[in-house]
């Protein structure tokens, strides 16, 4: 197998934005993906985002570990640095990256095994330290490439292709990032562009971690019946609490948000997020409350998705760090060595 | 015992936790400041408190660093060592200890003489506090051996000065303790002893610093801008110096940011993938690791010579295999290390031989790094990184300028019809590389599964091969770039000698001691990793080779057979891995039993 070049075909009535590039200029290769993966869907929601920001191709470093999911990083923004690295190890490899050049923009795609299981203690300690970055999970509750073996993130009594039960409690990516203390986490499905491109829009812009897990059925090995990662599962359990939209700077606010129900979010950049609460007691912006919530909803099996918390103003790594806006990568040479005056000095104290 | 003036070795058994550490440095700065070539070693237990301890301090006018294996003068002042200190006083030796308590009564030998002085009793009387009077009790001791070896107080008194430059008080209190136990020596023992110092002027243009100290230093001085690293004995001080040293230096006056990023990671995997991570946005970034850590960063270290990212790493090595001894010192690290990772893999190692060397490698590591596109490890070991060593005055060349490799500029890439990651493009197995963010036509894609030379991806035999073999050639190229080695070599004498690292001291004196018996090797200390051609001839042109290892394995020998021409059956290895560092006398011994009386010997001059 090769690596298959994607035909650009050229079609002048395209749409362009604001950089003159159409949707085309934001794929990459040929996804090799089985049909109807749910992470294709995902891919084509991170291209519809990324295009609709006008995001510099070149700018953009793609991350990703192992996995089908993981692959799916070499399926868009073909104009972009991709970095796909070893298994559950992706978030080390964005800390370096972003810690050398604060001034690209960094999107990690990962899988429920790959961020759950090998990868859960890299995760957790991107979050701690508020790496600036969209992180995605595209999660089918299996380790999809290693052929269908549970991930940490099946559910209790969700049933393999083969018959087998799954017994052991799941580990939610959602609360798990609440109680660590992300700024940004989100829960969406990837049969749902609609509300899915507008966080991917978020996050990208979002100051600090930005966490989506994305319900992304595998219907190789888990899109049966008695699964609870199907598609059918997921649409008939599927609760959104608050949508998003994404309103890049100096674009006015233009759609009908119903007072008490939309609240504007100002970001770093100036632009905003509006969340619209389609659960009218839902609190995006109070931690333990949308904790609360989360919970009680899989209570009753239903999953939460949208906005489900956004904090403000956070620190991120630069800010914690005292670090330059300058990125690390672009300071002179000439600034980061005391020369051999400064040995004389630094060498008294060996005397 | 005839006159030893600058030439012996004293050892202090303590406990750990107690602050002997301070009263060892006092005695052996002051001796290093008076001119003498002094060497210390720390062997301390993996604990925190409540261990036993011992610092050897190597007197030497010929400028030995290493342990000779004898033990002149034992300060033995703790009891539950005493057995085991008594026995390794050379014949003919002394051995002091505290008479506060009765003699103990295995201090049984007549070959050697036993000095007694009531440490304890002194500072109880002297000293209030529990704390203060065990930490005056260290500090009393070496007023002790100030009277026993002559040494100047004066300069003594001027190091307490300036350790507590910031608090008066204590020069008073740590002189009080010098002066009581100095008086009571010049009172009640007969001073000097002939093992005692006396002014040199052979320490001018040197300094004492450990090899952790002075890496860290050589990585600032390099321009490494991104750090990652998880704590481990005895790599540890490697960060805290960098870090130190980087606070001071790398912080912008203007604005008080810091043009650096220090990262404690979650455990090595992470800090080698953050060393990576920023290496490959083009930034200088470094970790340091012993051999535990060497273990866990391996699937990054094998990716990152499959995707051709560069890394530099130290390994402080410690004694293994596991946990092993933390705090003891090994070259053990050499064949895991040199293939580092699963599949066909290969890496580039500098093997410093003494902070001085740390230094510069450092600087060197990152140049090779950049250049090579591939992690360099540096193998530096406990001894070398955690003791003070004399060296001459680190030099630094203002016209140095970082070689960042093969990378393309926007310019540049903006004249390419289309960027290809990994073709071989100047024949010299090096490809170019860019960096994210540079270009719109320099993208690419980064990947450790099979990939072309194109940077796509494959599963197609022929495009893996011709990938997996430029590395090959990169590596070949990687021999013409690496420090060469160091070779003292009479072509008359056919028998040589290799070593590396930390050995080098022991070496240097052993071929001293084995040239008076009119015994001449020649000798050739490697410092890199792929061998080049000099390593070749030098094993070429002698029929037996000694191969000095602080290892069980032989991995020095091994690696050689594995790496180059010569017959293994030449090969002779001088293995020592007890946890201590090598002697001299250890290499003496194991030459001699070789090539047993000198008329053996092929080629001996006189
Ligand atoms: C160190 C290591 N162990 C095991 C594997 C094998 N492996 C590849 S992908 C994978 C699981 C991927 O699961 P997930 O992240 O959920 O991705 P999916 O394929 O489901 O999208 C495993 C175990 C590996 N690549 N590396
Ligand atoms: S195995 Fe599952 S996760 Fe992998 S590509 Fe196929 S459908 Fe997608
Ligand atoms: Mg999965």
């Amino acid at each position: 197998m090769t690596f298959l070049a994607k035909p650009k075909v050229r079609h002048p009535s395209l749409p362009k934005n604001s950089l003159g590039l159409t949707r085309r200029d934001y794929e990459g290769s040929m996804s090799t993906l089985c049909a109807g993966c749910g992470h294709d869907s995902i891919t084509a929601a991170v291209i519809e985002a990324c295009w609709g920001l006008a995001l510099e191709p070149q700018n953009l470093v793609k991350l990703s570990g192992i996995g089908c999911s993981s692959k799916t990083t070499a399926y868009f923004v073909g104009g972009g640095h991709g970095f796909n690295s070893v298994h559950g190890r992706m978030p080390s490899i964005a800390m370096g990256a972003n810690a050398a050049n604060r001034d690209l923009t960094y999107i990690g795609v990962s899988g429920d095994g790959d961020t759950l299981s090998i990868g859960l203690g890299q995760f957790c300690h991107a979050i701690r330290r508020n790496l600036n970055m969209l992180y995605i999970i595209e999660n089918n509750g299996v380790y999809g490439l290693t052929k269908g073996q549970f991930s940490a993130s099946a559910d209790v009594g969700t049933q393999a292709k083969r018959g087998e039960v799954n017994r052991q409690p799941p580990i939610d990516p959602v609360l798990l990032a609440l109680t660590l203390g992300a700024p940004f986490v989100a829960r969406s499905f990837s049969g749902d562009k609609q509300q899915l491109v507008p966080l991917i829009q978020a996050g990208i812009r979002h100051r600090g971690f930005a966490m989506i897990d994305v319900l992304s059925p595998c219907v190789t090995f888990n899109d049966h019946e008695g699964s609870t990662k199907s598609y059918a599962y997921a649409r008939e359990h599927y609760d959104p609490a608050v949508n998003a939209d994404f309103v890049p700077f100096a674009r006015e606010i233009t759609a009908d948000y119903s007072a008490g129900e939309s609240l504007p979010i100002v970001m770093h950049d100036g632009s905003r997020i509006v969340l619209k609460k389609i659960a009218p007691d839902y609190d995006p912006t109070d931690r333990i409350a949308a904790m609360a919530k989360i919970q009680a909803g899989m209570r009753r099996q239903e999953f939460l998705t949208g906005m489900l918390y956004l904090g403000r103003g956070d620190r991120e790594f630069h800010d914690l760090n005292e670090m330059p806006q300058t990125p690390l990568n672009a300071i002179p040479y000439g600034q980061l060595t005391p020369g051999s005056k400064g040995l004389d000095k630094i060498l008294a104290r060996f005397r | 015992m005839q006159d030893r003036t600058n030439d012996f070795a004293l050892k202090i058994a303590t406990v750990n936790g107690t602050g002997s550490a301070s009263a060892n440095t006092l005695l052996m700065k002051s001796i290093f400041r008076s001119g003498i070539p002094v060497m210390g070693k720390n062997y301390f237990p993996s604990n925190i408190q409540g261990l036993p301890t011992w610092y050897e301090i190597r007197v030497s006018h010929n400028g030995y660093v290493a342990r000779s294996g004898q033990i002149d003068l034992m300060v033995a002042m703790n009891a539950e060592t005493y057995a085991r200190d008594v026995r390794e006083v050379a014949s003919g030796g002394y051995l002091l200890y505290d008479s506060t308590w009765p003699r103990p009564t295995v201090f049984n030998r007549q070959d050697i003489t036993i000095l007694g002085v009531p440490l304890a009793q002194m500072c109880n009387e002297n000293f209030d506090g529990l704390r203060t009077r065990i930490l005056m009790k260290n500090i009393c001791y070496a007023g002790v051996l100030a009277a026993l070896l002559d040494l100047d107080l004066e300069r003594i008194r001027e190091l307490l000065a300036e350790t507590y430059a910031k608090k008066p008080k204590l020069v008073d209190a740590n002189m009080r303790a010098i002066d009581l136990g100095y008086g009571y020596a010049r009172k009640h023992l007969h001073c000097p002893l002939p093992l005692k110092v006396a002014p040199l002027s052979q320490t001018a243009n040197h300094i004492m610093i450990d090899g952790n100290t002075a890496a860290g230093l050589g990585c600032l001085y390099a321009g490494a801008t991104v750090a990652a690293w998880y704590p481990i004995t005895p790599s540890t001080s490697l960060m805290d110096a960098y870090k130190a040293f980087a606070d001071k230096w790398r912080v912008d006056k203007a604005t008080g940011k810091k043009n650096f990023a220090f990262i404690q990671a979650e455990d090595e995997l992470a800090a080698i993938g953050m060393v990576l991570g920023a290496a490959w946005n083009g930034a200088r970034a470094f970790t340091a690791t012993s051999g535990p850590g060497i273990s866990l960063m391996g699937e990054f270290i094998g990716l990152a010579y499959y995707a051709e990212v560069p890394a530099v790493i130290f390994d402080v090595q410690r004694v293994g295999p596991s946990t092993g001894m933390p705090t003891r010192t090994q070259q053990c690290d050499v064949l895991s290390a040199a293939y580092a990772s699963h599949g066909d893999t290969k890496h580039v190692l500098l093997l410093p031989r003494d902070p001085e060397e740390c230094f510069y490698f450092a600087r060197d590591a990152f140049d090779l790094a950049e250049r090579l596109q591939t992690p360099v490890m540096v193998l530096s070991d406990l001894d070398i990184g955690m003791n003070d060593w004399p060296c001459p005055d680190l030099k630094w060349d203002d016209s140095y300028q970082p070689d960042r490799g093969k990378v393309l500029s926007a310019e540049q890439i903006s004249k390419l019809e289309k960027f290809q990651r990994y073709l071989d493009a100047d024949g010299d197995g090096i490809p170019y590389r860019t960096l994210p963010g540079a270009h719109p036509k320099g993208a690419y894609f980064t990947r450790g599964s099979g990939h072309n030379q194109y940077g796509g991806y494959t599963e197609d035999a022929a495009e893996y091969q011709l990938v997996i073999d430029r590395l090959v050639h990169k590596f070949q190229t990687a021999k013409t770039l690496v420090p060469r080695p160091v070779v003292d070599r009479n072509p008359r004498v056919d028998i040589g000698l290799i070593a590396y690292g930390s050995s080098d001291g022991a070496v240097r004196e052993a071929r001293d001691l084995l040239r008076a018996r009119g015994i001449n090797i020649n000798y050739l200390r490697v410092r890199a990793f792929p061998f080049g051609e000099e390593v070749e001839q030098f094993l070429e042109q002698h029929r037996l080779l000694f191969v000095v290892d602080q290892n069980r394995d032989a991995q020095m020998r091994s690696l050689l057979t594995l790496e180059t021409r010569v017959e293994k059956a030449k090969l002779r290895s001088l293995l020592h891995y007890s946890g201590l560092p090598i002697s001299s006398e250890f290499i003496v011994a194991g030459v001699l039993a070789e090539v047993g009386t000198a008329a053996r010997v092929v080629g001996v001059s006189a």
